[in-house]
């Protein structure tokens, strides 16, 4: 060791040894995050930044999705799919602890799931559970699992944080204090401030974990998030808030900027289940009357995909279908009024994102432009939720919807929020939901996108992106999200 | 004296229950769900009633306040909703940032108003007092907020002389009182702005008046007879507008804390009011009114001390 009397070196020094005990300098990365969670506990709370710092961090699932969307061992090192599609023989990973110390094995499966499919269970997705028939341990390595019908997202279902795997003696206390079994450990959290983790030395890859601690920073506001990124308080803002300020970080030589993609589709939703919207003719009108080329310029600062029905650019089974409804002002104003609606006033009610807010200008221009009066309403996330979503109080609005596989949306009946009731369409789902064989899956897949263009269910506007800076010296963060999660396993700080 | 401190607690009592009231009303009728706001829409209707069970949120609206009101009188006030944990706790880890926050731009708009104020009223007419009244008339012009995006500009991204924003805790007071300096700057400025202007004409009055031409007559310095003659004369008016002020501090904070990312309550009633955190809104909206309440109490009492003559009246 060579040890000169260089303060800062003496420094690093005593740093590196009391945070990494190794000799080597502490790796510490500290990370913005727009949204502030209010508790821990992803399989209780949807709150989107739980997801983002604690699962596949600090909670594991049996499975993991990788950066393309591909499902990969992770708790379960393998699995055996029964014949039938409706037994799933998972073998456990050896030598896994909870960072409690407590051991892991087949039983904290057993009681993980038990818990989500429970009558009083608080899983924010217990839908996902719904085709699991019984959950049994075999023995301490071994889960077995049954299904009542086939399932062919259940793999991918299993890698979600509402699939974590806890531990009976700290589940009531995940909430505050989280304790899993992945590459890091939770550490502490001042709410409305910051979250801290640390590695966990006893993970079963830790020599693959660079990093030795990682603290996350809420800041809300995006001219304080680039303020933070500016004077480098902070090496990562994965999930920037603005597309307006990137042109900065851009031009800035400390900075990598990544435009990535999410599951997140925006969309102009129509209420299917009140006139005019329940007649598809009005719908399409309304799909002809928007130009997404010139939204995505003003609303995402050309920062984003156009999509033309309900199925991310960046999956398998994309179809590209933008050009199903040709953008034409004149065609959309005869539409309208051979419908009888020319004239009319209908309301846009917009919750409180940036996206939406912006885009909902645009569109009521263009409607304009075409002979619909469209009244925006922008409305708090409380009031959206209740009276846009549970009381179907509305015409149209915008939103994303950022959950994987989730063209099922269509299929949720009468009573969704969509208002959309089609038995077509929900006989094909279910054949999606069943269908083991990837390329059939795909295909069908293929055919739901060109069923909800053709039915132009709504207007699909663009793929939200998934807006990164990064320090120069920060490596390994995902480009892109297929799911709500950010793993900081395989993230590395400096050299 | 009794009877007037007597009133002034049943003053501040029936106060308090009323904003409970209006809040508990308020929070009922705005459309909202604490339970969709926590699951999320992918939730399924079991799950939301589960959750509504857990929270206490199927017993009737009426039966619901009353059992807020019972736990706070014994000063129980109850779990946020949306954090699970009780909310005594959740204002008391927030508090101190507020509170500091609060005090230092109260005290800084306190200095540069007297000093200003005072200045300009002893130039009267002159280019300082000019000077001053233009600035505090930017100072009334300026959104904190705007001001605030400047500050961090200028010495955090630019000078990089002080941290963009955040709180360390106190545990490291210099670090802490490093991360205060811009936040209690961006809110004393423009209060100071409103300070400055009142004080001025305050003074302005007072020196018009014949003991201070006396003062003068007597011998006293300029400087001595505005600090020890004008400003104690003078002081009526302002201490009225510094108490409004102190609550305008206390509520400012909201602004503040958004843009320079302090773990305050200004922060936490935000957050609390979008996720329909009942509990933690009820609490704060009242801690808030408290605040208020008391800060026009202390006001009160002030008068009676700079100015025997009201004590008769009191």
């Amino acid at each position: 060791m060579n040890l000169t009397y260089r303060p800062a070196t003496a420094l690093g020094l005593i740093l590196g040894l009391a945070l990494a005990g190794t000799g080597v300098a502490a790796a510490e990365l500290v990370v913005g995050m727009q949204q502030e969670p209010t508790t821990l506990d992803p399989t209780a709370d949807a709150t989107a930044s739980i997801d983002a710092m604690l699962t596949q961090n600090v909670f594991e699932s049996l499975t993991i999705v990788n950066e393309s969307g591909e499902v990969e061992p992770n708790l379960a090192t393998g699995w055996e799919v029964s014949d039938d599609g409706l037994t799933y023989i998972f073998t456990l990973a050896e030598g896994v602890t909870f960072h409690d110390g407590s051991t892991f094995d087949a039983e904290d499966v057993v009681f993980s799931f038990d818990r989500a499919m429970a009558e009083d269970s608080v899983n924010p997705s217990k839908d996902i559970f719904k085709t699991i028939k019984d959950v049994r341990a075999i023995d301490p390595r071994t889960v077995e699992i049954e299904l009542s019908e086939k399932d062919a997202f259940f793999l991918f279902n299993m890698g979600q944080g509402d699939s974590a795997i806890v531990a009976k003696e700290t589940v009531d206390t995940n909430a505050t204090d989280p304790v899993g079994t992945g590459p890091f450990r939770f550490d502490g959290w001042t709410r409305g401030d910051r979250l801290t983790l640390v590695k966990n030395p006893d993970y079963r890859d830790a020599g693959d974990v660079a990093l030795d601690r990682v603290e996350f920073r809420f800041i809300s506001d995006p001219a304080a998030a680039t303020a933070a990124m500016m004077a480098e308080e902070l090496d990562a803002f994965p999930g920037f808030p603005a597309p307006e300020l990137l042109p900065q970080f851009e031009a800035d030589p400390r900075f990598n900027v990544n435009i990535g993609s999410t599951e997140g589709e925006v969309i102009l939703a129509m209420n299917n289940a009140k006139p005019p919207f329940d007649n598809p003719d009005v719908r399409r009108a309304v799909a002809t009357a928007i130009d997404r080329e010139e939204i995505i310029e003003g609303a995402m600062y050309g920062q984003a995909l156009p999509i033309g029905s309900f199925y991310p650019p960046h999956g398998t089974a994309y179809v590209d279908l933008t050009d199903a409804y040709p953008h034409d002002t004149a065609k959309a104003r005869q539409m309208f009024e051979s419908a009888g609606i020319a004239g009319q006033t209908m309301t846009l009610r917009v919750p409180p994102f940036p996206y939406a807010m912006r885009s909902a200008e645009i569109i009521q221009s263009q409607l304009a432009e075409a002979g619909i009066d469209a009244k925006v309403e922008n409305v708090e996330w409380g009031f959206w939720i209740d009276e846009v979503y549970k009381q179907k109080n509305y015409d149209m609005t915008i939103i994303a919807h950022t959950s994987p596989n989730d063209m099922g949306n269509f299929a949720r009946g009468p009573d969704y929020f969509y208002g959309y009731d089609d038995p077509q369409f929900t006989a094909l789902w279910n054949d999606i939901q069943t269908e083991a064989d990837p390329e059939r899956r795909n295909e069908l897949l293929r055919k739901g996108q060109q069923y909800l263009s053709d039915q132009s269910v709504h207007a699909f506007l663009f793929q939200l992106p998934l807006l990164g800076i990064f320090a120069k010296d920060v490596e390994g963060y995902w480009a892109s999200s297929p799911v709500l999660y950010m793993p900081l396993k395989q993230v590395s700080k400096g050299g | 004296m009794g009877y007037f401190l007597l009133r002034r607690t049943a003053g501040f009592i029936a106060t308090l229950l009323v904003v409970s009231l209006v809040v508990f009303g308020i929070m009922n009728v705005l459309p909202g769900d604490p339970a969709l706001t926590i699951l999320g829409l992918d939730a399924t209707d079991d799950a939301l009633a589960a959750l509504r069970t857990q929270l206490g949120l199927d017993a009737p609206v009426h039966l619901r306040y009353l059992s807020w009101i019972g736990n706070a009188l014994q000063g129980d006030l109850g779990q946020s909703h949306s954090f699970r944990v009780p909310v005594s706790g959740l204002i008391a880890e927030r508090l101190p940032m507020t509170i500091s926050l609060a005090v230092a731009g109260m005290l800084l708009t306190i200095v540069i108003a007297l000093g200003l104020g005072i200045g300009a009223a002893a130039r009267h007419g002159g280019p300082g007092d000019w000077g001053v009244m233009f600035l505090s008339q930017l100072g009334i012009a300026i959104p904190a907020f705007w001001l605030s995006i400047l500050l961090v500009l200028l010495f955090a991204v630019k000078l990089r002389w002080l941290p963009p924003g955040g709180f360390p805790g106190w545990s490291d007071p210099v670090a802490a009182m490093r991360a205060l300096l811009l936040p209690t700057i961006a809110l004393a400025l423009v209060q100071s702005a409103v300070l400055a202007r009142v004080t001025r004409s305050s003074a302005l009055e007072v020196m018009r008046q014949d003991f201070v031409r006396t003062a003068r007559a007597s011998g006293l310095s300029r400087r001595r007879t505005l600090w020890r003659h004008v400003l104690p004369n003078a002081l009526v008016p302002i201490i009225t507008i510094v108490g409004m002020q102190f609550a305008a501090l206390v509520t400012g904070t909201i602004v503040i804390e958004n843009v320079f990312y302090l773990p305050g309550l200004g922060r936490l009633i935000f957050q609390s009011i979008a996720n329909r955190d009942l509990p933690t809104v009820q609490a704060l909206v009242m801690l808030f009114a408290a605040i208020v309440v008391t800060a026009n109490f202390v006001v009160d009492l002030l008068y009676v001390v700079i100015d025997p003559r009201l004590k008769a009246r009191a």
